[in-house]
């Protein structure tokens, strides 16, 4: 109960002190103005260096060395599939990727998250709900399935940040946010011939 | 009153049974059945109504409440803030200053006034929501001119920008992510862009909004703390100082912009 009004009453008493030392100090801020909530907790609001890098307004200016060994680290951290075998099972990936479930403070942890890659990508040509943050994958798989394709996007899927330093989308491997087969099955998703992502438009 | 809330359930009731398939859909077959009333007429009289009842140890009404234009001047106080109060010597959004007013002139209990500030779907509407909502449609037509005049003004304003653009969480999401750009959307649902003065205005000027999918008003506090579950970060608490900072930012950004408030949502 103490904590959970903690942040009206910084708001209600704050002195001079509290407010100036606000932007000096966010984390403090974030520590006071949240509760953790089920799954989410407070440990959530401290950033790694991908994060904290990525967190400068649009247009301010960054540090190139700093940025280019932050991606290299990034990329020599993506762990490729212990056997080899990039594809999996597509039906299974079309449920990773359409289900948006998992990590919020209110879905049940026990259930397994989803990729939710509609929410920012076109994929199937059959699925209008699909958003558009990141481009269209529609008929992905007509790059093929070469060694280097599969580890392109493998290590997409693995940590964005290795190719595209601040790039919007989630580290679904890194971050464990979907499982070795969870990524398999996306990537069969996206490259098997069979799968509706690779099917004509109507 | 409690007539209204018996229509309110029925209505919320009926929304349930509706198929929410397209979030289009809803809206047509809404419209279809309500026409452009908004339900939030019923909380915006609640509103009022509780702005002049006694409570709380010290029977007062609300009347004596400052919200930044003199006691008991509430028409045009909703598109100031948030603001700083010099009684309190801190930048408050209207949230925070309403449980300022109740503890202070009502004396009623801090935890008690806050304890649930949000009402969760199916519940009746929340006393701060039906003020909030009440006191949006005071300011309703006016332009939004927060003020940005005190160093402390300005400064919730920096931290709200770097709030904003905070990524954190396992999704890596700030609020960035989801609204730095015009035109994109998450699946259906339109993403305003909130660095621009057009999205901004547009979004900061429609809430609170009534939600047709909730069948409840919901107040911009709402709306940070659900976007925030989205964002996968734990739970943003009512009048907090990330609140407040985010709000400024979102209402500074949308200054000149009018406010077309109570809204209704998806
Ligand atoms: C929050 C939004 C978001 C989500 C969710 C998301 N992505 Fe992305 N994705 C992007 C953005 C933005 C880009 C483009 C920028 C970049 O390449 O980093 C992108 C790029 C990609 C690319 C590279 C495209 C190319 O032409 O080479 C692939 C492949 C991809 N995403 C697959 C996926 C898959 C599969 C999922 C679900 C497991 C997913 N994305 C979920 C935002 C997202
Ligand atoms: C993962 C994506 C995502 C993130 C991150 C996110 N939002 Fe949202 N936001 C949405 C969606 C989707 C909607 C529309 C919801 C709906 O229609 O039900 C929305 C709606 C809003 C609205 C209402 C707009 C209107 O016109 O009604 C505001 C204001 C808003 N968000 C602010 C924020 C702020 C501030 C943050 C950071 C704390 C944030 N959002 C983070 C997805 C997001």
């Amino acid at each position: 109960m103490k904590r959970l009004t903690a942040g009206i009453t910084i708001a209600l008493s704050a002195s001079v002190a509290t407010w100036t030392a606000a932007s000096d100090d966010i984390e403090a801020v974030l520590q006071n103005s949240f509760i953790a909530k089920n799954q989410a907790t407070m440990d959530r609001l401290e950033r790694d260096a991908v994060q904290t890098v990525c967190s400068a307004p649009r247009g301010m200016p960054l540090d190139n060395d700093t940025l280019t060994t932050l991606r290299e680290q990034r990329l020599n951290a993506v762990a490729l599939p212990a056997n080899g075998h990039y594809l999996g099972d597509w039906q299974r990936g079309a449920e990773v990727a359409g289900s948006g479930r998992g990590l919020q403070s209110n879905d049940d942890p026990t259930q397994p998250n989803g990729g939710n890659c509609y929410a920012c990508h076109q994929l199937a040509p059959d699925e209008v709900a699909y958003g558009t943050l990141g481009p269209s994958l529609m008929g992905y798989g007509a790059r093929g399935q070469s060694e280097a394709m599969l580890q392109y996007t493998w290590t997409k899927l693995w940590d964005t940040h290795a190719y595209n330093l601040c790039s919007h989308m989630p580290r679904f491997g890194a971050q464990g946010i979907l499982t070795e087969q969870q990524l398999k099955d996306v990537m069969a998703y996206l490259l098997d011939p069979a799968s509706p992502v690779n099917q004509p438009a109507e | 009153m409690k007539k209204r809330n018996l229509g309110f359930t029925l209505l919320a009731a009926w929304l349930c049974a509706v198929q929410i398939a397209a979030d289009d859909g809803v809206f047509d077959q809404y419209r279809d059945l309500m026409g452009d009333d908004n339900p939030a007429v019923f909380v915006i009289d609640e509103g009022e109504e509780l702005w002049f009842s006694p409570q709380g140890p010290k029977s007062a009404t609300l009347e004596a409440c400052d919200l930044g234009l003199g006691p008991g001047e509430t028409a045009g106080a909703y598109v100031r803030f948030p603001r700083y109060f010099a009684d309190t010597d801190a930048v408050m959004d209207l949230e925070a200053r309403l449980v300022h007013c109740m503890t202070t002139i009502q004396g009623r209990d801090l935890e008690t006034v806050t304890a649930k500030p949000y009402s969760l779907r199916g519940d009746f509407g929340t006393e701060i929501e039906a003020l909030v909502t009440w006191l949006a449609a005071e300011s309703e037509g006016a332009t939004i001119a927060p003020e940005q005049t005190h160093a402390a003004e300005r400064a919730m304003y920096t931290l709200g920008e770097e709030i904003f653009f905070y990524r954190a969480g396992p999704h890596d999401f700030s609020c960035a992510t989801c609204h730095e750009q015009s035109d994109m959307r998450i699946r259906l649902q339109a993403l305003p862009d909130l660095t621009s003065h057009a999205g901004a205005a547009e979004a900061w000027g429609s809430w609170p909004a009534y939600r047709i999918s909730q069948g409840l008003v919901r107040t911009m506090g709402w709306r940070l703390r659900d976007c925030f579950r989205q964002q996968r970060w734990p739970e943003l608490q009512m009048g907090s100082e990330a609140s407040i900072a985010l709000q400024t930012y979102m209402a500074v950004n949308a200054a000149g912009g009018i406010m077309t408030g109570p809204g209704l949502k998806r």
